[in-house]
């Protein structure tokens, strides 16, 4: 026995690492089951999966690609957070000097290709999942779960388009706020906002409406500026992460991916 | 070479592609050929063609080359792709139906395969392979930025991120209440209600064309039609004052916006009897009313002449069957004012300034 061997066994038998690694290298099916059962991420998967389940070109990977690139929007997104400041004063030199001064240059750009890339992969994941008719009984609450991540999805990356505080940020989200002041009963250019009025004074107006609500003023400003910093790095990753967890789990507890029970 | 441009200007106003896609949207999905690998490389090859001929012209090129531009491009050759996938597998597993074999899916039905290490070490790979992507692509591509953010300065034309672009452009022929709140509503509660109307039990868990031709079709017209072609329209021929320009065509001069307009209410009381608007506006947008009533209640009515429909009513039940009914009316509204506007520059069908409501 070499060196090599001996340093192993003395490794792998020691009592940090029998606590860290329960079943050790899963060599036959008790383990492999175990390694999966034993740890929390792995456990969101069955021990065993249909064969269809891992065929790439019947999952298309999307629905696993839309996950990886929402931890990758973390990890990223939290280092962004340690250089960006959410005020009209910074937000834009914070955002120049993360390509001119910052390590890893390339970090803003992980993010923003990350975000596009997951819209696109949340878009094809339900496409997927819609034309393999996933969506039938008994997984219709998770197609639901998904849809509504979907909206998080576009509501994340549309919050972050704000961020940067440029140009392009600003007036897209202007065109997008916009909006909101045309929602019905809510919206102060809405259809029968005016019905709302108490005692003559009318109760919405721009001030008051769906749209000052969203943006936190009158105008984009630094309230929404703000506003949608928390949205973006808090709130709604909050939200989508614990759907998330529900979506898993239930892809789980309803029998797989996709089939009849 | 110029004459070929302007003839794929011509083609791109939006009343010629919305014509020719809804025409090639159901051409290609009556036929088999487009979903055979030979109709994939040469849908594939034209698309390649497309935008190597595209990237050619430097106006062309400027617009494609916008860094937030680039996902769409991405968009339309990878959703593309995975249509083709998807419907190539259809037809392969329906083939397998028709000869009395069991499909792909079913035939691996009860052969189930260890999560670790078979499923694991995919998820591995795939990460590793997404990881290269994203960092070449990043390394590539500078993130774009403009100027710092100036409220007083607002750029023609102003643009909502992509994903948006389709709404915004709905804005052409929908009033704000409709394109940007009511209709993006009703998509997502579509969207909600698929597993609660489609009560069709085939088709779970393999991919199939035949056996669930109406929903397939109606989903992927809605997706295709609707959402990703509005995107393209709204992203590459929509300039200054959100004008049509030719994708060939220079944004300079800008174009003032849209054409004069009119609404049922005027077209019909003052062009066609010429006896005025009448004061009450529940007369004036009578008509108008009368029109939406008609396609919202009485193409439902029309629709049960047909035995197939009343069968689907049957099936599915009341509530199911008019919610269905409903969607599609308003899936439907949305050509239907579009070549209302082009053909007779009508805009509004319901005109009602006193309600901030136009419809």
């Amino acid at each position: 026995m070499s060196w090599i061997d001996r340093l192993r066994r003395r490794v792998t038998r020691s009592q940090p690492w029998r606590a860290i690694f329960r079943v050790g290298v899963p060599t036959d099916d008790r383990k492999r089951a175990l390694a999966v059962l034993g740890n929390v991420v792995l456990h969101l998967h069955p021990i065993k999966v249909k064969r269809s389940g891992i065929r790439l070109s019947y999952t298309w990977c999307m629905g696993g690609t839309a996950f990886f690139l929402f931890l990758v929007l973390t990890v990223t997104g939290i280092l962004l957070m340690f250089y960006y400041r959410p005020t009209v004063e910074h937000a834009y030199a914070d955002i120049v000097d993360l390509r001119e001064v910052a390590a890893f240059g390339v970090l803003r750009e992980l993010h923003r290709w990350g975000a596009h890339a997951m819209v696109i992969a949340v878009w094809l994941h339900m496409f997927r999942v819609f034309m393999t008719g996933s969506y039938k009984p008994p997984r219709e609450f998770n197609w639901n779960v998904g849809v509504v991540l979907l909206v998080l999805t576009l509501l994340l990356s549309f919050t972050g388009y704000l961020l940067p505080w440029d140009q392009l940020a600003i007036w897209a989200v202007t065109v997008g706020s916009n909006m909101a002041s045309a929602t019905p009963f809510l919206g102060h250019e809405g259809p029968g906002s005016e019905l709302l009025s108490l005692g003559g004074t009318p109760l919405i107006h721009v001030g008051s409406d769906a749209r000052f609500a969203l943006i936190g003023g009158r105008t984009i400003a630094g309230g929404t500026l703000n506003r949608f910093y928390v949205l973006h790095c808090l709130a709604i990753p909050f939200i989508a992460a614990w759907l998330i967890a529900v979506h898993f789990w239930r892809v789980r507890k309803d029998g797989g991916i996709s089939g009849p029970m | 070479m110029d004459s070929i441009k302007g003839l794929i200007d011509l083609a791109a106003s939006p009343p010629v592609a919305f014509t020719l896609s809804i025409v090639v949207f159901f051409t290609l999905f009556r036929s088999r050929w487009p979903w055979t690998r030979g109709g994939g490389l040469t849908m594939l090859g034209v698309g390649v063609a497309g935008l190597v001929f595209g990237l050619s012209d430097d106006e062309l090129r400027r617009r494609v080359a916008e860094p937030d531009n680039l996902p769409i491009v991405g968009l339309v050759f990878v959703v593309g792709f995975f249509v083709w996938l998807a419907m190539s597998k259809a037809w392969a597993n329906d083939e397998a139906t028709e000869r009395g074999d069991p499909t792909l899916e079913e035939s691996e039905r009860d052969d189930r395969v260890l999560t670790w290490p078979d499923l694991v070490f995919v998820e591995l790979i795939a990460a590793i392979l997404l990881t290269v992507a994203l960092v070449v692509w990043s390394l590539l591509v500078p993130a774009p930025l403009e100027g710092p953010a100036n409220p007083a300065l607002a750029p023609n034309p102003s643009k909502a991120p992509w994903y948006f672009v389709g709404l915004q452009e709905l804005l052409v022929y929908f009033d704000p209440w409709l394109a940007g709140v009511v209709i993006p509503g009703l998509i997502v509660f579509g969207l909600l209600a698929i597993p609660y109307m489609d009560r069709n039990p085939r088709g779970n868990g393999y991919y199939t064309f035949r056996e669930r031709r109406p929903e397939i079709l109606l989903f992927l017209f809605g997706f295709l039609v609707l959402w990703c072609q509005l995107i393209v329209v709204g992203t590459f021929v929509r300039g200054p004052n959100w004008s049509f320009y030719g994708p060939f065509e220079s944004w300079e001069p800008a174009r003032v916006a849209g054409t004069a307009t009119i609404s049922l209410s005027e077209a019909l009381w003052v062009r066609l009897l010429g006896v005025g608007l009448p004061g009450s506006w529940l007369l004036r947008e009578l008509p108008g009313l009368l029109v939406v009533g008609l396609w919202f209640v009485g193409l439902p009515v029309l629709a049960l002449r047909s035995p197939w429909l009343r069968e689907q009513r049957e099936r599915l039940g009341r509530v199911r069957f008019h919610t269905v009914v409903f969607l599609v009316a308003v899936m439907g509204l949305l050509p239907l004012k579009m070549y209302a506007r082009w053909l007779f520059h009508l805009q509004d069908i319901v005109h009602l300034p006193e309600l901030l409501l136009s419809l």
